[in-house]
């Protein structure tokens, strides 16, 4: 287990490795962003120096290894734009990001697990047909205009709904939270909603395809053989059987929300670090993308970590397999 | 769809060899046919693969259905700008079912010419995303070891990385446009291809089919081109259809992010993001039809992949 445990963690060190080098590498093929930082009417003297300043006159190799020396340090280089250390830009809204991310998750379960339990158990329904064609839509709906009917409709219309913006916030061990305060749960709802609406669809075919695998197996026709009640064998059986992969999948799921958010936060105003990226995209704001890069690979590479465990802790499967 | 470039021992001398060549061809063929049938019992696959006929038709016949030119600034009037649906127009003579955009282009026309570069876009992207990958999939699965195992890490690696978020750096890197946008897709589409071709490829490897070939002394080319690429087609298809679905909501959502195709000649995504602005004094319509335009081919896209899954799929078949 422990060997199991340094090998993936090694695996997951070289994926950062490698990642530093694409998204380093990539970066430069970007034009220099002297020109946008530096006004015109700086001298030939002042311009070599600001360019010596930024650390941008020294080969590409040397430039890449004090980049990772200084990102070991915690330190992704200092914004052109903002002149403020990068991870400091990165982290500080990151928490408004990972409240939207968490937020859509919940809605899709806490929606999609019982949707997918009963079109499982019930495929050949009305109501499960209509689910089964509405996670179609769900699938398909572009996010971006979904977001914009929902303002149409629930801010613009009806006018039920605020339409941009975190609302009041609470701090929470020195972070500023939205879903502390009732203002905030409401400026929470759409946006989360949004996000929400593509995994609520993924959740509920996964439940469903899992109930139906699992539904047929020998064990629950030998917990109904038992005399169980049907709810003991929904949830001590044929749940928990379905949960496995969905563990899996919600898991990694977590990391694409939190990248997906770029378009919601776009929209909603949500001042995340999805929002942020973009600006810093457009304005070639280098040390901030490669600095939003770099920290979601880490969290897409512990997610991943996290869920390989879960997914031995889970299934016994899977242990007897490794321990073999 | 249902030709099928199968035919493995045309040229055979051998007439042994011809027979059974045909006996395999005319048993691909009957699969093909079952597939056909088995798609059709299903409403709404059926009624998904109408809507995308349509749909390919609009944008295929956009000039002679469309009053206007959208892209071509002459004919734009800007006193016309942001009329509600149905108004008529003052000057051209024909009335704008579907409102007019804030540069005063005729909704109607400018969404069935923005289906046009979507449906460009998600097709050509997903076309040449199937070459490529497959290509690279089946050289993987055929050169085994250190090889295969580099391509399916990056594979996997491409895989668990959300799609957009290398589309923002992609398109970071290389600059907007509409070129870039197709090459963002094809470098992040590639991988799920050359999965679906690497797994096919090493389980057609095992059956028997394939021993016979290669007992028969056919080449190692006859071998993939004859009865590997055949069996992996059917999910390729399935892939295929699915990806160009995504293509074309990721462009529409690039293109919304004013990372996609240029501003005079706006895709289905621009003119959501152009209506945008807009939509706060109550003006749904810029933004509205178009969505609901794409949202109908790409449900329409979906319907038609997901039935195609189901058939295709032998697990599922009874």
């Amino acid at each position: 287990m422990i060997a199991w445990l340094l090998r993936r963690i090694g695996q997951a060190l070289l994926v950062v490795l490698a990642m530093t080098v694409i998204v380093f590498a990539g970066l430069h093929a970007i034009g220099s962003p002297i020109d946008i930082l530096i006004g015109e009417d700086l001298n030939q003297q002042e311009r070599l120096e600001a360019i010596a300043h930024l650390g941008l006159d020294q080969p590409l190799l040397q430039q890449y290894f004090s980049f990772l020396k200084n990102a070991l340090q915690g330190d992704l280089g200092t914004s052109f734009v903002y002149n403020e250390p990068a991870i400091t830009l990165i982290l500080d809204r990151l928490p408004a990001t990972l409240e939207l991310a968490v937020g859509a998750l919940a809605m899709a379960i806490v929606l999609g697990v019982p949707l997918g339990l009963y079109a499982g158990m019930k495929p050949d329904s009305p109501l499960s047909k209509i689910l089964m064609s509405g996670s179609i839509l769900g699938f398909s709906l572009p996010a971006f205009w979904v977001a914009l009917m929902l303002i149409m409709v629930f801010s613009v219309q009806l006018g039920w709904m605020p339409s941009s913006g975190r609302g009041e916030t609470r701090s929470l061990f020195g972070i500023e939270w939205s879903f502390l305060t009732l203002d905030g749960l409401h400026h929470l709802m759409l946006p989360a909603f949004n996000l929400a609406l593509f995994k609520i669809s993924l959740v509920l075919r996964l439940t469903r395809a899992g109930v139906r695998e699992v539904l047929p197996q020998d064990f629950v026709k030998f917990a109904r053989a038992k005399g169980l009640s049907e709810s003991r064998v929904m949830c001590m059986h044929v749940l928990r059987n379905t949960l496995i992969p969905l563990v899996t999948v919600l898991g990694l799921e977590l990391g694409s929300t939190i990248a997906y958010a770029v378009v919601t936060e776009s929209i909603f105003a949500w001042p995340g670090a999805g929002k942020l990226i973009l600006d810093s995209i457009n304005s070639l704001d280098r040390p901030v993308v490669v600095a939003y890069l770099m920290v979601v690979v880490v969290i897409f590479v512990t997610l991943n970590l996290i869920v390989d465990l879960l997914y031995k802790l889970l299934d016994p499967r899977v242990r007897l397999e490794a321990a073999q | 769809m249902s030709q099928v470039p199968v035919s493995p021992a045309a040229p055979a001398t051998d007439t042994g060899r011809a027979d059974a060549g045909r006996a395999y061809a005319g048993r691909v063929q009957s699969i093909w046919a079952q597939i056909a049938h088995d798609f059709l019992r299903s409403k709404p696959a059926v009624i998904g693969l109408v809507a995308l006929l349509v749909v390919v038709l609009m944008a295929l016949l956009a000039p002679f259905i469309t009053p206007q030119n959208p892209y071509d600034l002459m004919q734009l009037d800007v006193l016309d700008a942001r009329l509600p649906p149905g108004t008529a127009s003052a000057e051209h003579g024909f009335t704008y079912w579907l409102g007019t955009d804030g540069q005063g282009r005729d909704l109607y026309s400018a969404i069935v010419y923005g289906l046009r570069i979507s449906l460009l876009v998600g097709v050509g992207s997903a076309a040449i995303a199937a070459v490529v990958g497959t290509v690279i999939g089946l050289t993987a699965a055929y050169a085994g070891g250190k090889v295969d195992a580099l391509i399916m890490r990056v594979v996997d690696l491409l895989l668990s990385f959300p799609t957009i978020l290398m589309a923002l750096m992609i398109l970071a890197y290389m600059g907007k446009g509409i070129g870039n946008v197709i090459l963002t897709l094809v470098l992040v589409e590639w991988a799920y291809y050359a999965r679906t071709a690497r797994g096919v490829h090493v389980f057609a490897a095992g059956l028997d089919q394939r021993l016979a070939a290669r007992g028969q002394g056919l080449p190692q080319w006859r071998i993939l081109l004859g009865h590997i690429l055949p069996n992996c087609l059917p999910p390729l298809l399935v892939i295929a259809a699915l990806q160009v679905a995504r293509a074309i909501t990721l462009e529409a959502t690039l293109s919304f992010l004013g990372l996609g195709v240029p501003i005079t000649e706006p895709s289905l995504g621009l003119l959501i993001s152009n209506g945008y602005q807009y939509l706060l004094s109550n003006e749904y319509w810029i933004s509205f039809f178009p969505g609901v335009a794409l949202l109908l081919t790409i449900v329409a896209i979906n319907l038609v992949g997901d039935q195609l899954r189901d058939v295709l799929n032998p697990r599922l078949q009874k």
